[in-house]
């Protein structure tokens, strides 16, 4: 288990490496200078040269590629250039909004699609199994935004539920917040859900066809005991593939949704600092992202071999 | 798909004629599908909207295509070698990343455009392709056929376009399918948030970001693009799901 821990934190750790240099280098090749942006068309030469200086910009490229590295890992995420405040600062406040709407979608994705995928499978090739196919069918098929605007246009605007969008901060109250985050996380969830339930149902497809669930059978169990102690079991490993990248899949997917609805997580900074030409917020942001997803990913390898021992054994 | 051939012959309404005063109307005989804010004819921004979104599909697939396999051809080719390591590292890597969030990079810092949304979503076919590739070649060398062609004296590589390469057509076929639907997907969600095809262009994706304030006046506008895109990845999936049926050996024998 030690081995394969370590060869999996080695390749986290390239990962991350090679993740980095392909943003830095991305934002390097961008054009404009940052110093003439912040300061406009009529800034005099040598101002320019002394904001180079205090941004850094003077500096070579792998001095400030191991800047920004070494900045971050000690949470300093740099100095936007919009309003010459700590980036870290500008992120933690939006992830407040960005990590709970993924992590809601999660949970509701999960209602949904578990008792689903459960209920197709028992039901496999009958009506039910049918209904829910289609359904999942166009599930995969609905673009989330659109999605989101259609439930603006029922829940918010015809049924006066919900706000149409906006997002209500967390000292209000833990349940208005949560309010203002439902439709967002439905629009998100929906769709995972789909793909969600169609893998449940053929994971649970395919550990019901094995031996060991006749046996099960064999020895005197109901369908309902056989299903719960031995086919959900086994049908766990790949649901938690897919619910692994879902989640990272919620985290970055926010990002149009947060567009949908106004919501001020770390989609809505992306794109306020794309259109600013703020891109060392860009940069940063995106590294987070990506940090994230590669964190996730490798948790969720670590859980493989937690549950699945043969995995262990392989490496 | 027909939409699109068809308009560039012919569309009831130039795409890009403003007709102020009509405008914001709901279906009727002679807008079919209604008219926008500006009283440009939906349904002629559909048909040259399907254009944008096919071409920047098509042509992502083919990115995905023409890297991806003979990558993952060539990392199997070179089994158990360095190249087949860095080629698999590489895929996992780009594999790990958010792509919506790169592809949101790369236009954002090469400037929005239907070629940058192209390549953008183009990248992140190569290591479909390459582990879709690789995953069928590696099979296939372990078969007879194959055994056979080596002691007739081939090398790796020509083995791999004469023998492995026409044998993983079907499995080829059928991803293009999916990652084309997939493809129509992103493009709809890039150009919504205005990273996409640059006006006058028509794209299904800016049609609904168009959409977003008037919903409560103009339903139809948002109704019309997103039935466009559900019905045509729908189309294409399902389309996928029949080759795939149709084509794999093994399904059909389960059938009889």
């Amino acid at each position: 288990m030690l081995r394969y821990t370590l060869k999996r934190l080695l390749s986290l750790l390239i990962s991350l490496a090679i993740a980095s240099l392909v943003i830095f280098a991305t934002i390097e090749v961008a054009p404009g200078d940052p110093a003439f942006f912040m300061l406009g068309i009529n800034a005099q030469e040598d101002t320019l040269a002394a904001l180079r200086v205090e941004l850094g910009l003077d500096k070579s490229k792998p001095q400030r590629y191991w800047a920004w590295i070494t900045g971050m890992i000690h949470g300093d995420f740099g100095t936007s250039y919009q309003y010459r405040t700590p980036i870290s600062g500008m992120i933690s406040a939006r992830l407040w909004v960005s990590l709970p709407l993924a992590l809601y979608a999660l949970v509701i994705s999960v209602l949904i699609a578990f008792p689903v995928g459960i209920y197709a499978a028992t039901k496999r090739g009958k009506k039910g199994d049918l209904i829910v196919m289609g359904a999942t069918q166009f599930g995969l098929a609905i673009p989330n935004f659109w999605f989101a605007m259609m439930l603006v246009l029922i829940f918010a605007i015809n049924l006066r539920w919900f706000s149409a969008g906006g997002f209500t901060s967390w000292d209000k109250g833990v349940f208005s917040a949560l309010k203002s985050l439902t439709l967002p996380a439905l629009a998100l969830a929906l769709p995972q859900a789909a793909i969600l339930a169609r893998v449940m149902r053929s994971a649970l497809l395919d550990v019901l066809s094995e031996d060991f669930i006749r046996t099960a059978r064999a020895k005197g169990l109901s369908r309902r005991q056989t299903l719960q102690y031995h086919g959900l079991r086994n049908a766990m490993i790949p649901v938690l593939t897919i619910l692994g990248l879902q989640l990272s899949f919620l985290l970055a997917g926010g990002i149009i949704i947060e567009q949908v609805f106004y919501l001020p997580g770390l989609g809505r900074l992306i794109f306020q600092s794309i259109s600013a030409r703020d891109l060392i917020v860009v940069e940063s942001v995106t590294m987070l992202l990506v940090f994230a997803v590669i964190i996730i990913n490798f948790i969720i390898d670590l859980a493989y071999a937690i549950v699945d021992p043969r995995l262990r054994a392989r490496s | 798909m027909l939409a699109a051939i068809v308009s560039f012959a012919w569309t009831p309404f130039d795409h890009t004629s403003l007709n102020i005063p009509n405008k914001l109307q709901a279906p009727n005989g002679t807008h079919w599908l209604g008219t926008d804010h500006f009283g440009r004819d939906m349904f002629s921004m559909i048909m040259v909207g399907a254009r944008t979104s096919i071409t920047v599909a098509f042509v992502a697939v083919g990115i995905g295509l023409g890297l991806g396999v003979p990558l993952g051809l060539w990392a199997t080719a070179r089994q158990g070698g360095w190249t087949d390591e860095i080629i698999m590292r590489g895929n996992d890597l780009i594999f790990a990343f958010p792509s919506l969030v790169i592809a949101i990079l790369i236009t954002a810092v090469f400037g929005p455009g239907a070629v940058n949304a192209i390549i953008a979503i183009g990248i992140f076919n190569i290591p479909v392709f390459a582990r879709v590739t690789g995953g069928g070649a590696l099979q296939l060398w372990t078969r007879e056929f194959i055994l056979a062609a080596r002691v007739a004296g081939k090398g790796a590589i020509r083995i791999s376009i004469e023998h492995i390469l026409p044998n993983l057509a079907n499995l080829l076929i059928v991803q293009a399918t999916i990652q084309f639907s997939l493809g129509i997907l992103a493009e709809a969600a890039l150009s919504y948030v205005g990273l996409g095809a640059q006006p006058p262009t028509p794209s299904w994706g800016r049609m609904l970001a168009d959409a977003q304030t008037l919903v409560s006046i103009a339903p139809h506008m948002a109704l019309v693009p997103g039935f466009s895109i559900i019905l045509t990845v729908l189309g294409l999936n399902l389309l996928g799901d029949g080759l795939r049926d149709l084509l794999d050996p093994k399904l059909q024998q389960v059938q009889k």
